[in-house]
């Protein structure tokens, strides 16, 4: 049984972030897409307490830093699709072209 | 002292999480999205526990699993998706979602392969007890400005979240 070293984190955390940049590009629905950025976030934060372990605490400071972010991301992005909805009655990525002219 | 069968725990918690993620992208039913996400949320709270932060796993179920998720669980109750469902799940943009996951995929592993001198294993020894404590002395001690500024951030979301989904300002 080979020890389990950072890199075998930092490639779980990097399959993790492909996975939500094909989830953000591909999906319609802006529900989905806000939940593909959030696996874009814990990849990013799995990075960062993997390293922590060796660099030392700063890692996981700035694991929680992202985890704040996050959260504020998720209302503000979650209260424009409600405000969207109530407009267009759609939830569909490629219907929000309220701006294009 | 040092964790159990470390070996096992890492490969079933990362299959849960890397799974859980596919689902994530996959699904029509987007309530089975989210509760595959909290699934995979919960198994990397684990991971977070074998890499020696206790605190990082724990606001990772509390704020994650518990609030954040229950925000997406109730907007995805609000707006309707029964009509969604019946619509196409995917847009045309296939190609440039496999160009990219092919270019960073490619990307991180030609700096993973080049760069594993950077990742040498001088583990400093985890001091579990006080991780709480050093956490927070770091919190109000270097990060002070950072910290403030966080809350500011919070402010600012919780005002624009309110005047975005309100009807009538």
């Amino acid at each position: 049984m080979a020890p389990i070293t950072t890199l075998h984190y930092l490639v779980v955390a990097a399959a993790l972030f492909i996975l939500g940049v094909i989830g953000v590009l591909t999906r319609r629905n802006v529900v989905i897409v806000l939940m593909s950025i959030e696996l874009i976030l814990n990849a990013v934060n799995l990075n960062l307490v993997a390293f922590s372990r060796i660099w030392g605490l700063h890692g996981q400071v700035f694991a929680i830093f992202v985890i704040t972010d996050a959260a504020a991301e998720a209302a503000v992005g979650l209260g424009i699709l409600i405000a969207f909805f109530r407009n267009k009655e759609t939830v569909n990525m490629d219907e929000v072209d309220l701006l294009k002219w | 002292m040092q964790p159990v069968a470390t070996t096992f725990f890492f490969y079933f918690l990362s299959g849960i999480t890397l799974i859980s993620g596919v689902l994530v992208i996959t699904r029509k039913n987007a309530v089975h999205s989210a509760l595959a996400l909290i699934l995979g949320l919960l198994a990397q709270a684990g991971l977070y526990l074998m890499l020696y932060a206790p605190f990082v796993a724990g606001v990772q179920i509390i704020l994650y699993a518990g609030g954040i998720m229950v925000l997406f669980l109730f907007v995805i109750m609000l707006v309707n998706l029964e009509r969604a469902q019946k619509e196409e799940q995917f847009n045309k943009q296939w190609l440039v979602g496999l160009l990219a996951a092919v270019a960073l995929g490619g990307l991180l592993m030609a700096v993973y392969l080049k760069g594993s001198a950077l990742f040498t294993e001088h583990i400093a020894q985890p001091v579990e007890n006080s991780n709480t404590q050093q956490i927070g002395v770091m919190l109000y001690g270097n990060y002070m400005f950072a910290f403030e500024i966080a809350s500011l951030l919070l402010l600012v979301a919780i005002i624009g979240a309110v005047v975005m989904a309100k009807k009538r300002i």
